[in-house]
């Protein structure tokens, strides 16, 4: 997972509430066996309207998504974070999230930013104004900010920790390599191995 | 090298009671929304490959049922894992000291192979890092895992702690053919370019050694006491017959075990199940789980790993074990477990990885020292009489909804709890079924025997020997599907496959077949089954299709007289025929 510190990218108002992880991506995508490859099957339902959003020119290359509250609510399936990143999305901002789907993208390096609804409707306008503004994202001071407009987000401790020194759960756990060793070094040799084949 | 003994951490005997003890009312309530939710994720994806074979508007209601009652806790501690504090400083490893009663407090079987895994100890509310011995892989929850070592450039950490086989796809007809569905097709090739690619070992289908994941393990001695096994597929809990600490994993999980060999993870309670008495003929371990989970519900066990203990426990078979711990995640349990003691060593003695030498001695020493401490207590008790148990049969759509064999479908306007009333309404709509019916008046299409709950050798062998000389009732489809291409061929041999064959039954290549559906071995709309399966949730074997979840005993009854029927009903023809004769 890479180190996050600061994000800037393409800002995309997605002005829905309640867009729960099976309209991030329907269950039809889930029978995959890769875990990349997911870009065509975010917000699928949608994508065949000319109206949405992320038909419309200016906001093709998206990559800081500012949706409306309780974003990623509903089935847990990882695969809604795998499309938002696969699509290029490295940001996403709303007033509440489902606490899941936050979870599932902290571990996987998206980030996840909890604005005031006040704000979010300030962050659309001014995207509005310019379509296809850049926003960024800066991780340290917790803010976000697109043209004059800086607004602040949340995000708990932990997860910025994480997304700051790019450890996902494997990279966590790998920071006890010396302890597993050596917890190996001291294995029983009656404990089961596959190997070699008996 | 250190001996088997010599391992206990004086340090963790302070981990799983207290900390659970300590956790606020909410945190287990949370543990269990995040457990449901959670599996959405795993499961979805074989609930998908449904809804595409059948085109069925109608799967994402099964998928809800899935969702609500497929419980995988072991989900809820990595998600409980998301929300830790960093506190990532590595404890120092334990002093090594004797292990049982001689390391602190009093300790389940439970806590005693917990404490003897623990890696890192958590602290500040981090989850504890523990040790994974066994990881068994199938083709359904691997891909993705395998794909996210690529992606980072990992290896598989343990080869030679990791066995892969093909189960869940796997036709059991034609196996030299291609097979024809695409998606089971893509979900077999991928699992064996991942296997060649990474170096694990696998037993592909028509190999001596495929077969349902949970019967492979433990038939080539892998599955051993004391022992902590993983594996994608919440029936894991499988192994815990042997004193193992065993359970399922989502995805990630997978594939933070093959690069890792470790798993973060929340302490659990305990709860004690105890089962004292003889079992009557034709009563079996199915029929005292299926008691236990009527008795819990499917969301009593949740947070717990479950200990069955009592007389009747002692006296069964390691393969009756492990049809009762294999149901343990029926009851929403993390795991179950069986101490282990001279049956299991008679059991896994002499099998192909089984320790051998001096390390069969030193591990069976260890192995003794690790039952329930007798003034250990456990978070929760539960009692079963075992002399009155009768077989058990289910009547609705989740595996807690049974009652005995000779009783009838329960009236759901008695049912207090609103919810349950409701659940017990919608489940008779859904099984045809009126309330009051004798459960023994009620006819089926189908019976299948088979499953990782009930398709060991004993298994088949208790079934051969009902339908023995007899012929199936007309109408009724039967199908026998061994759990492993091994048990397939012992079964061959004490001529089992003759008998089912004469019987009128099909006699089946090994897999998970008609247990779920994954294959073209389904149910079709409206049929009624009785299964020797673990669910009978709505469309699991075939969309529209009704199971009744019962022992292989019932089940042959079942297909000699077309109705549900224990063997007790055979012996009742039997003695009518002699006075009408």
């Amino acid at each position: 997972m890479e180190k996050i510190s600061t994000l800037t990218g393409v800002a995309v108002p997605l002005k829905r509430g309640n867009v729960d992880t099976d309209q991030i991506i329907p269950a039809v995508y889930l029978k995959r066996v890769t875990k990349t490859g997911f870009e065509d099957a975010l917000f699928a339902a949608w994508r065949g309207d000319p109206e949405f959003v992320l038909n419309q020119e200016p906001y093709k290359n998206g990559k800081v998504l500012i949706a409306g509250p309780d974003f990623g609510t509903g089935s847990s399936r990882e695969h809604a974070v795998w499309a938002l990143r696969d699509y290029g999305f490295t940001a996403v901002l709303s007033a509440r999230f489902g606490d899941i789907f936050r979870g599932n993208s902290g571990k996987q390096g998206l980030l996840t930013g909890q604005v005031d609804e006040a704000d979010i409707e300030r962050l659309w306008a001014a995207i509005e104004a310019q379509p296809g503004i850049e926003a960024t994202v800066d991780l340290i001071e917790k803010t976000a900010t697109v043209g004059d407009l800086t607004v602040s987000f949340a995000i708990d401790d932990y997860t910025r920790w994480r997304l700051l020194e790019g450890l996902d759960d494997i990279g966590l756990t790998l920071r006890d390599e010396a302890a597993i060793t050596e917890f190996e070094s001291r294995r029983a040799s009656w404990r089961p191995r596959t190997l070699p084949v008996k | 090298m250190s001996t088997p003994s010599s391992s206990a951490p004086g340090a963790g005997s302070e981990v799983p009671n207290e900390s659970s003890d300590n956790a606020p009312e909410g945190v287990d309530t949370a543990a269990a929304d995040s457990a449901s939710l959670d599996t959405v994720a795993i499961d979805t994806v074989a609930i998908d490959i449904r809804e595409l074979l059948r085109a069925d508007a109608e799967a994402a209601a099964a998928e809800a049922e899935f969702a609500d009652t497929d419980l995988d806790a072991t989900d809820a501690a990595a998600a409980e894992a998301a929300d830790a504090t960093p506190a990532a400083d590595p404890a120092p490893a334990f002093d090594a000291q004797d292990t049982g009663a001689g390391a602190g407090r009093p300790r389940t079987l439970a806590e005693k192979v917990w404490d003897d895994h623990l890696v890192v100890k958590g602290e500040n509310g981090s989850p504890d890092l523990l040790y994974i011995d066994l990881h068994l892989v199938h083709e359904v929850t691997s891909p993705q895992a395998f794909d996210g070592l690529r992606a980072e450039g990992r290896p598989v950490r343990r080869l030679d702690l990791t066995i892969a086989t093909e189960d869940h796809n796997t036709p059991t007809l034609a196996i030299d053919k291609p097979i024809a569905d695409l998606t089971s097709r893509t979900q077999i090739d991928t699992l064996r370019a991942n296997a060649k690619e990474f170096g694990v070992r696998l037993h592909s289908l028509g190999d001596l050694e495929q077969g349902i994941v949970h019967v492979v393990g433990p038939q080539l001695g892998l599955t051993m006491p004391g022992i902590t096994v993983v594996c994608g597929d919440s029936h894991t809990s499988t192994h815990g017959a042997f004193g193992a600490m065993a359970f399922g994993i989502g995805t990630s999980e997978v594939e933070h075990v093959l690069a890792t060999q470790t798993l973060p993870l929340k302490p659990f309670k305990t709860m004690a199940i105890t089962v004292e008495g003889t079992l009557r003929p034709g009563v079996t371990a199915k029929d005292i789980i299926l008691a236990v989970i009527a008795k819990i519900g499917t969301g009593g066990g949740q947070g717990y790993v479950l200990e069955y203990r009592g007389s009747a426990i002692r006296q069964l078979s390691v393969e009756g074990r492990m049809t009762i711990c294999n149901m343990s995640i029926e009851a929403g349990a993390r795991a179950g477990m069986v101490a282990p003691d001279d049956i299991t060593f008679d059991y896994l003695k002499g099998r192909p990885h089984a320790p051998a030498g001096q390390d069969w001695d030193d591990a069976v020493a260890y192995w003794r020292t690790l039952q329930t401490d007798d003034d250990a207590v456990f978070d929760a008790e539960v009692f079963l009489d075992a002399d009155t148990l009768e077989p058990f049969v289910t009547w609705g759509t989740n595996p807690g909804q049974g009652v005995s064999l000779s009783e009838s479908v329960p009236d759901p306007s008695t049912i207090i709890d609103p919810n349950e009333r409701a659940s017990a309404e919608r489940a008779l709509e859904y099984m045809d079924l009126e309330a009051g019916t004798p459960l023994k008046e009620i006819k089926v299409d189908a019976v299948f025997m088979g499953s990782c709950t009930n398709s060991r050798i004993e298994d088949l062998r208790a079934f051969a020997s009902v339908i023995k000389g007899q012929k199936k009732a007309d109408g009724v489809r039967v199908m026998v599907v061994p759990g492993s291409a091994r048990v397939r061929i012992e079964a061959e041999a004490e001529g089992i496959d003759k008998i089912v064959e004469e019987f009128g039954a099909e006699w089946r290549f090994a897999g998970c077949s008609m247990c779920l559906g994954m294959n073209p071995d389904q149910l079709a709309p409206g049929e009624r089954c009785a299964s020797t399966s673990n669910r009978n949730f709505e469309g699991r074997q075939g969309k529209g299709g009704r199971t009744h979840l019962v022992s292989p005993l019932v089940a042959a009854a079942t297909a000699i007289r077309g109705t549900l029927s224990s063997v007790s009903d055979l012996n009742e023809d039997a003695k009518r025929e002699t006075v009408g004769a």
